[in-house]
């Protein structure tokens, strides 16, 4: 599945200058304060604060086991930190809980993917929409009056994603069935179908090639340029985190060791030394 | 040539929604239920329809249940039995205690209880996974029937806590006869097989669903997992339950609790095995497959050794059964997880592309 | 009070028994990930081979043993080549399922070779009260439940040393924590499996004789191996100290709850106590007495 025709031209990702001015970054929209995690002995993350904006598309760098994954668990609330808090939208959370994330506008991917392998692609999409369904019980039994008209109508929300991702070939294929890469990209569409205000990707494009890699990234700025989704987004593909976030958070063995623009990080000594392997 | 669906475009999604939406399909289910509503009482045996087609029926609404909480719900139980027991004992008390009674809501309400009682094990299911909550699961195995005919209370004071079920009268129009019962319970299973079919395409059946393949991932996009879990309980549970009310009433008559023990639940779990986890129509394959295989091996061991003049010790069909059950459940998990109804889908595609070859 | 003390001295020497079948559980599940619903079917079939064998060919004793002891090897590792080995990768749940199609297997196939009566099996254990302890305190206890739960609990002793003091032990626990990893510093884990497998055939053996010289070997000895589910509830199926323990609560409290609660609720609560007592358990502590809470990782 390679990327056809696009709808509106999107910036060349691995270009310069990527970032249109008509880009609108807001407000703090998410601020993590003071967050600590461990599991038993291991000290997944200490201390940890960042802000997120609106709008922007905001980096998590850093080495294996550096505690990015659980640092986006604890911001929808798959773990509880141990200390520290959470600020969304003007409420202050100590842990979050997913539901509640999920009806604040907060939709994810998984760094190991994360579908619904016995289901369709379509089924996995209106899934992704289960919080704007309303139907009860027995209308649903019965397939009767609300329920048959909801799922109509979610159902040609999901096909607009289904066409943005252009994934129409496979819609009826259980995911199971389908290429890694693909795979992905579904799991992207399952976040986009609750129509988030904030979108946590955790390596959204890892293990793929680097046409792929061009779609994903497309897909990523077009989501954050067409939908204002604000995107916190895990990447271990330097150039692609240069090219697309606004900002980025640096961790490494659980601490904040950079934070800033792309420029900024690029130039931190503590970063460049993390990452060259310097001894602490 | 007779089975395609070229030329059959979906110009709408509520065409493309349907419930089939290949129109041989449609065709196809139509005359399996004309047959099964029209000819098969006018020409089947009495033996036919008390021996085979009830049982059958009553337990393919059995495993639709199990189905919905374990193929589709992911939720392993190995109490199916006892929510049968929990709902012929309800309906049974229903029928006895409120005078003038519809026996179809004594039904409903031996549903609604074994439903109440499903979710009240259930509750581990929050906090505990896969086979653990099997175990918990044993807990209402044993317990209900024993608690049954305990409480005299529940069987009218009979001995052993049997139950002989009211005769069944709608609107004054008795169902007393074998083909009579048949059509009952035909329209019965039907109706809440449509049901069942309903609710795993519309979202409850999608979050069932999802919380089988992913709980996290379930939960990350606001299903609440407790609440999905504990209304597949009640659903599978409500369907058990008018499964065992059926059982009682159109099937055997009298029961007593001990019947429902964990051979027959174990049974009903091989039927959804072996017709397929997560399908409707393997529900009901696999009912008929269990259904029919001891008459099979009844007949082929009998014969067989009479053929081979062998003395056969008593109880050989029985341990043959027990083999061959076995036996079965390992072949089909191992090779066709999906069980019967993959086979039948194969079989499907294979006949979309007949006679060519690719 | 003497009364009392018999009736727990009893109930923790069952338990003993109920700790042994626990193990063959706990054993299997720490090195393959299976639940080994067939656990019961092996106890009964490894009763009855002997039995059967018995009759067949009055060898000796010890001869007996181990000639049973080897069909139970061979039969172990025939389930692990034919049923396991190929669901290997699948989820637990599917594994649980195809052991309970095994279980069915087995129970019909030791009925097929060896017949479906009720067979009376002697070790030469008078089940009479101890003098001495009559004497002295006045309970009574029996002989032979003591020096079942001697030899039960000196196998678990065993084993227990066996799998947290040996290489072999050692290597066991590594390919449960992480089949992968286990592989990569060159565990065998075919020959893992076909050992532990053996083990649990060999821990069969014993229940089944322990059990079946109680109460006689037939069908309802698979039961056995349901009194062991509630144990490893409240255990936890990976720990071998929580198998212990588990078996010991669940005798105690169910040859109590039997004296003292059985009365007031019409008797016959033997075949639910223990595992109502498991889930009640299971709600205040879903990991276990000695399990470990973990978070799943994503
Ligand atoms: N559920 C868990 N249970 C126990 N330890 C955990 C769990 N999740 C994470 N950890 C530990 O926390 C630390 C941080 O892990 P995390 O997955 O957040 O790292 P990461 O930065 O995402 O690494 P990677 O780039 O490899 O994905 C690691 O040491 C990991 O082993
Ligand atoms: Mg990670």
């Amino acid at each position: 599945m390679t990327s056809g025709p696009h709808p509106s031209p999107p910036p060349s990702v691995m270009g310069e200058g990527v970032h249109s001015p008509a880009r609108r970054i807001g407000d703090t929209m998410l601020s993590v304060d003071n967050i600590s995690l461990a599991f038993g002995g291991v000290k997944a993350l200490t201390d940890i604060s960042f802000d997120v904006r609106e709008h922007e598309i905001r980096a998590i760098i850093g080495p294996n086991g550096a505690g990015k994954s659980s640092m986006l668990n604890c911001i929808n609330g798959v773990y509880t930190p141990q200390q520290g808090r959470i600020r969304f939208d003007g409420q202050t959370f100590t842990s979050m809980d997913p539901h509640k994330a999920a009806t604040m506008g907060i939709a994810r991917t998984f760094q190991n993917i994360a579908l619904f392998k016995g289901m369709s692609v379509l089924d996995n999409l209106m899934t992704g929409r289960n919080l704007k369904m309303r139907a009860n019980l027995l209308a649903q039994a019965f397939y009767v009056g609300p329920n048959r008209r909801e799922e109509l109508e979610q159902r040609e929300k999901v096909e607009q994603i289904i066409d943005f991702l252009q994934i129409e070939s496979v819609r009826k294929v259980p995911v199971g069935r389908l290429p890694y890469g693909v795979q992905k990209r579904v799991e992207l569409g399952r976040a986009l179908a609750a129509e988030p205000r904030l979108l946590l990707l955790d390596e959204p494009m890892a293990g793929m090639n680097i046409e792929e890699k061009q779609d994903m990234c497309r897909f990523v700025l077009d989501v954050n340029d067409e939908f204002g989704t604000t995107i916190v987004l895990i990447e271990h593909d330097m150039g692609v985190v240069m090219d697309i976030s606004d900002r980025v958070v640096v961790l490494d063995y659980g601490k904040k060791i950079g934070d800033g623009t792309p420029d900024e990080v690029r130039s931190n000594q503590a970063v460049i030394d993390a990452y060259l392997g310097v001894a602490h | 040539m007779l089975y395609r669906e070229s030329g059959q475009f979906k110009t709408t999604y509520a065409a493309d929604q349907q419930l089939f939406p290949i129109r041989q399909d449609r065709y196809a289910i139509g005359l399996l239920l004309a047959v099964a509503f029209v000819v098969i009482p006018l020409f089947a045996s009495s033996y036919w329809l008390t021996a085979l087609l009830i049982p059958f029926l009553v337990f393919a609404l059995a495993t639709l249940g199990l189905n919905i909480l374990t193929g589709y719900a992911g939720q392993l139980s190995l109490g199916t039995a006892a929510f049968m027991a929990v709902g012929a004992v309800a309906a049974y008390n229903f029928q006895l205690r409120i005078p003038g009674m519809p026996i179809l809501v004594s039904f409903i309400l031996g549903g609604l209880t074994a439903a109440l009682i499903g979710i009240a094990f259930g509750l581990p299911s929050l906090r505990i996974k896969g086979f653990y909550l099997a175990v918990a699961t044993l807990a209402a195995q044993f317990f209900i029937p024993w608690l049954l005919v305990k409480v005299s209370w529940f069987s009218n004071n009979s001995a052993s806590g049997v139950i002989t079920a009211q005769p069944i009268e709608i609107l004054g129009f008795a169902f007393d006869s074998p083909p009579r019962k048949y059509l009952l319970v035909l329209t019965i299973v039907a109706l809440m097989a449509l049901a069942a079919k309903n609710m795993v395409r519309s979202s409850i059946g999608r979050a069932w669903m999802a919380v089988r393949d992913m709980d996290v991932a379930a939960e990350v996009i606001g299903i609440r997992i407790m609440r999905t879990k504990l209304i597949a309980f009640a659903v599978s549970s409500f369907y058990c339950g008018v499964a065992g009310a059926l059982y009682a009433f159109a099937y055997l008559g009298s029961v007593e609790p001990d019947g429902f023990n964990l051979d027959l639940s174990f049974r009903i779990l091989f039927m959804v095995i072996i017709g397929g986890a997560g399908s409707i129509l393997g529900s009901f394959l696999g009912a008929a497959f269990i259904t029919l295989l001891p008459i099979f091996l009844d007949v082929l061991l009998t014969e067989g050794a009479a053929a081979l003049n062998l003395n056969l010790p008593s109880g050989m069909t029985s341990m043959a059964q027990l083999v061959v059950f076995g036996a079965l459940i390992i072949f089909f998990l191992i090779v066709e997880p999906h069980g019967l109804a993959r086979l039948w889908q194969i079989l499907k595609e294979k006949l979309r592309l007949w006679p060519f070859p690719h | 009070m003497q009364f009392f003390f018999e009736v727990l001295i009893g109930g923790l020497l069952a338990g003993v028994m109920y700790s042994l079948v626990a193990l063959g559980f706990v054993l299997i599940y720490k090195a393959s990930g299976v639940f080994n619903f067939a656990q019961g079917g092996m106890v009964f079939f490894a009763a009855l081979t002997f039995v059967g064998l018995q009759e067949k060919t009055g060898m000796p004793f010890w001869v007996l043993i181990a000639a049973t002891l080897a069909v139970m090897v061979v039969l172990g590792i025939v389930i692990e080549r034919v049923v396991l080995r190929p669901l290997v990768n699948q989820p637990q749940i599917t594994l649980f399922m195809a052991t309970i199609g095994l279980a069915f297997f087995i129970e019909g196939l030791a009925q097929i070779i060896w017949g479906t009566e009720v067979r009376r099996l002697d070790l030469g254990l008078q089940d009479e009260p101890i003098g001495a302890l009559m004497d002295q305190f006045g309970i009574l206890v029996s002989k032979f439940d003591l020096i079942a739960a001697l030899v039960a609990g000196i196998l678990v002793a065993v084993l227990a040393v066996f799998f947290n003091k040996t290489r072999i032990g050692r290597a066991l626990r590594a390919v449960a924590d992480d089949h992968q990893a286990a592989l990569a510093v060159g565990i065998p884990l075919k020959q893992i499996w076909a050992i532990v497998w053996s083990v649990a055939g060999f821990v069969a053996l014993v229940a089944g004789l322990l059990w079946g010289a109680r109460n006689g070997v037939q069908f309802a000895l698979t039961f056995v191996a349901l009194k062991a589910l509630p144990v490893l509830i409240l255990g936890g199926f990976e720990s071998i100290l929580g198998a212990i323990v588990g078996g010991l609560i669940i005798g105690a409290a169910e040859k109590l709850a039997e004296v003292y609660l059985g009365p007031h609720l019409g008797g016959g609560i033997e075949g639910w106590f223990a595992y109502m007592l498991a889930l009640l358990f299971l709600l205040v502590r879903p990991e276990g007495l000695f399990g470990e809470k973990h978070i799943d990782r994503v």
